[in-house]
């Protein structure tokens, strides 16, 4: 099933031209992964999913994304509400000044949660597997937390809004690869319940965990595909060569 | 009410306090200069004054003012200067550069009517200079040196070492490279902080009230003397109610003389942006 | 040699005038308490502080009006500034478009550049008269008076301080929160504002100091009555005018003179206090930031 489409999407910064014509799906309670050299537009690509590129002043953008066959750069929508249901967490972790509960129950409170915000702490802590390593001190600032830790409280805030999609802009590259992995299994594990979309540099790592794969290129599209495919037999030898290390 | 709607009105209001604060400016400057110009004539800006500033002009307050700055700065700049080459040409940063930059913060905050205090009783009394442009010029330029201090500094700072390091390379000396490299370099930041001084010298009433001012309508004959001054004379006209009119017109001379300092200070970092 | 020698001496010329300042803290204290320390010997500390007359002629020294005035109109001047400020300090930092900016900005400076005398000028000629006529009160000079005056001048400091702190809070945090699905306004009052909030205190504390160690805006719409001010609507008189009004009378030398010198210490103490805070807290927070 079709979670959210890219439709003829063109993005500008001023007169560069970041993204030319996307085309592409992101399906349900899968992964998708993007991957490509740096400068591709790939962090690019995964702002404009939560309209998060509307920060940046002078930017440009054309085409459709549809989340649930809704454009979300329509006038009507409700830019909030669009990125309460699709959530992001970013390169470097970001968690809030404030104690680890404070973090997680930010959200749920701008929603209007008032009740029950103690298990929800607790659950979304589970889910973001950091419940064992934080339950005793949920009262101490997320500043003094791991890198690792913190990255896993990011998601663990972002799961506390109930999105239906996650965007990760390379996830792991701040983490070691203990936390790495953690973070990968984690991701495994939620897309049970989430769609998930993951910007990565590290190949392999796109491999273990995607079910699709997009390959960029100049802000292009070179390939879009199950992962398996894009991995083993990929329809664009610029993919191949990229994959194989031959690039350049 | 709904979040978005908090938002918007937020929004309005960060927009009208932006909006009250300029206001207060635009009125303030507005204000003086209608009810001051009326004041403004040839024989005001030329003319002493006469009856104590019924009449006449401030001729000798505005030369006692040009003194009283002019000596103030000519004492600040090469101590403010040397103080920040020293900072930044002739030691690391450290805990003593730190106390450094703490007392030349510390100074900048002590109250003009400190310095005025300070002045009499150093100046004009201990050392014996008297009431004179010697007292008052000295008591401004403590006032100013941090911040002629400061602004040097930043723009010492700001050459970059590369262009040091070319000079070295050349064979050049360090107080070869400082003549030749780095204060040609840092030159119109250093100009700035000497104009933002001279601005607030001129302006300041304080500190030279004790040290420098009197009523007495002559000019200055050497700076042994004392003098008239602007803002000195600004608030007797004010206090004592002895010519609003007049009062208006010495604010608008005043005035004027700050926003031309602030016009130059904005030109020479425009000119400096540019050429980056 | 002969280059080394004449480095070592330029740097021993530059050194002292790197030290400058510090001398010259050193020479405000010395004076100012030498002269002001003999105060005490006339009215012991306690009194002086806390007494309630002031009388040159009789020899009694009492500053506790004087103390009094000048906490009024700075908490006056607070009440007003702080507000305003920080709200166009958030304008700045997260609101403003460029173009605006250029124009406020420079204003701002320019605000800071009136000399205090003519503040004094206006609020005696607009806001005693608004305050007297529109407000119908017996006397326009009074406390609130000078505490909107005062308010005019510190919002400078206040502004720009605060801006700078607002600046370096990370976007990571108002991005974090934006994905959250919070608004822009919900994000600069949970997340921006608290995390410069160390800045904004800095800010607020310099403000302080300003206020109370104004002079000329204050002296000429206080009013100057030697008596505790009660409310906003009465007349006061704040340390700094008291040193204004009388140096002029006193007689060097005189246990009046000396008293001067002493309200000129406590003044110097509170303003030194609360600058070396407010510059201690703000490298705190630059560094954490
Ligand atoms: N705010 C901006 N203004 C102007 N150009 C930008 C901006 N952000 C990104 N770009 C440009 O757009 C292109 C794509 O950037 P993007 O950050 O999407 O790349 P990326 O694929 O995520 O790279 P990386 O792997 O290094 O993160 C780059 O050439 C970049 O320089
Ligand atoms: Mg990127």
């Amino acid at each position: 099933m079709v979670k959210m489409e890219v439709h003829d999407l063109n993005l500008w910064y001023g007169s560069f031209h970041a993204l030319k014509d996307i085309n592409m799906k992101v399906y349900k309670h899968k992964v998708t992964a993007f991957i490509g050299p740096s400068g591709c537009g790939k962090s690019t690509l995964i702002r404009c999913l939560n309209r998060m590129n509307d920060l940046i002043s002078n930017v440009h953008v054309e085409g459709r994304v549809l989340l649930d066959d809704k454009n979300i750069y329509d006038k009507d929508i409700d830019v909030v509400n669009l990125r309460k249901r699709v959530g992001m967490v970013f390169q470097k972790p970001n968690p809030f000044p404030m104690s680890i509960h404070e973090n997680i129950t930010y959200g749920p409170k701008l929603h209007g949660k008032k009740k029950g915000l103690d298990e929800l702490v607790e659950e979304k802590l589970k889910d973001a597997a950091l419940w064992s390593e934080v339950k005793d001190i949920l009262g101490q600032n997320a500043m003094d937390l791991s890198g690792g830790q913190q990255q896993r409280l990011c998601i663990a805030r972002c799961l506390a809004v109930e999105p239906d999609v996650i965007l990760f802009d390379e996830p792991c590259s701040a983490l070691d690869p203990i936390s790495t992995g953690k973070i990968e299994d984690l991701i495994n594990e939620l897309k049970r319940h989430y769609t998930i979309v993951i910007v990565t540099h590290n190949m392999q790592q796109a491999a273990r965990i995607s079910d699709y794969t997009g390959y960029f290129y100049l802000g292009e599209l070179k390939e879009f595909n199950k992962t398996k495919k894009i991995f083993t037999n990929p329809d664009n030898p610029e993919t191949e060569r990229y994959i194989t290390g031959k690039f350049g | 009410m709904d979040r978005y709607t908090k938002q918007t009105i937020m929004k309005g209001v960060l927009w009208a306090s932006a909006l009250i604060t300029i206001s207060f400016l635009v009125i303030i400057i507005g204000f003086i200069v209608y009810k001051g110009a009326p004041a403004i004539s040839w024989e005001f800006l030329t003319e002493a004054p006469r009856r104590s500033g019924r009449l006449g002009g401030i001729f000798p307050a505005i030369v006692g003012t040009i003194y009283l700055a002019g000596l103030a700065v000519l004492v600040a700049t090469p101590i403010g200067v040397g103080g920040a080459l020293f900072l930044t040409e002739f030691s690391k940063e450290s805990k003593f550069t730190r106390f450094i930059r703490f007392g030349a913060d510390t100074l900048n905050g002590v109250p003009s009517i400190i310095f005025g205090l300070f002045g009499f009783a150093f100046l004009v009394y201990y050392m014996g200079f008297g009431i004179s442009i010697l007292s008052g010029g000295l008591t401004l330029a403590f006032m100013i040196l941090p911040t002629v201090f400061r602004t040097a500094e930043e723009a010492i700072r700001a050459v970059p070492r590369w262009d040091k390091e070319g000079s070295y390379a050349l064979g050049a000396t360090k107080l070869q490279t400082i003549w030749h490299v780095v204060l040609p370099q840092s030159i119109s930041g250093i100009v700035t902080g000497i104009i933002l001084g001279l601005g607030r010298a001129a302006g300041e009433t304080a500190p030279i009230i004790f040290t420098a001012a009197i009523l007495n309508p002559v000019l200055p004959g050497s700076i042994m003397q004392p003098t008239m001054a602007l803002p000195a004379h600004l608030y007797t006209l004010t206090s004592e109610g002895i010519s609003m009119q007049n009062a208006f017109g010495t604010a608008l001379v005043l005035i004027v003389m700050v926003l031309v300092f602030n016009l130059l200070v904005s030109l020479i970092r425009k000119k400096k942006a540019l050429r980056r | 040699m002969v280059r080394r020698l004449s480095e070592d001496m330029v740097k021993g010329i530059l050194g002292i005038c790197a030290i400058f300042s510090i001398i010259i803290i050193f020479l405000i204290i010395i004076f100012l308490f030498r002269e002001g320390l003999e105060a005490f010997s006339y009215t012991n500390v306690i009194d002086f502080v806390l007494g309630r007359e002031w009388n040159p002629s009789k020899e009694t020294f009492g500053a506790a009006a004087f103390i009094v005035s000048s906490l009024f109109v700075t908490v006056g001047a607070i009440i007003i500034a702080v507000p305003v400020g920080l709200l166009t300090a958030i304008f700045l930092a997260e609101l403003s478009p460029q173009r605006v900016r250029e124009v406020v900005k420079p204003a701002i400076e320019l605000l800071a550049g009136i000399p205090s005398v003519i503040y004094g000028l206006f609020g005696l000629i607009v806001i005693v008269k608004y305050i007297r006529i529109t407000l119908d009160q017996p006397t326009g000079e009074s406390i609130l008076a000078g505490s909107i005056i005062l308010a005019i001048m510190i919002l400078p400091t206040i502004i720009s301080i605060s801006e700078d702190s607002l600046r370096q809070v990370p976007r990571a945090y108002k991005e974090g929160s934006l994905a959250l699905g919070a608004t822009h306004w919900e994000s600069i009052a949970r997340i921006i504002v608290p995390s410069a909030s160390s800045g904004i205190l800095a800010s607020i504390i310099l403000g302080v100091g300003r206020a109370i160690g104004e002079t000329m805006a204050v002296v000429l719409v206080v009013g100057n009555v030697e008596k505790l001010p009660t409310s906003f609507f009465d007349s006061g008189e704040p340390l700094t005018s008291t040193i204004l009004l009388e140096m002029g009378e006193a007689a060097v030398g005189s246990p009046h003179y000396y008293s001067i010198f002493a309200l000129g210490i406590l003044l110097f103490l509170i303003v030194m206090v609360l600058n070396i805070v407010s510059n201690v807290w703000l490298g705190r927070g630059l560094k954490r930031g």
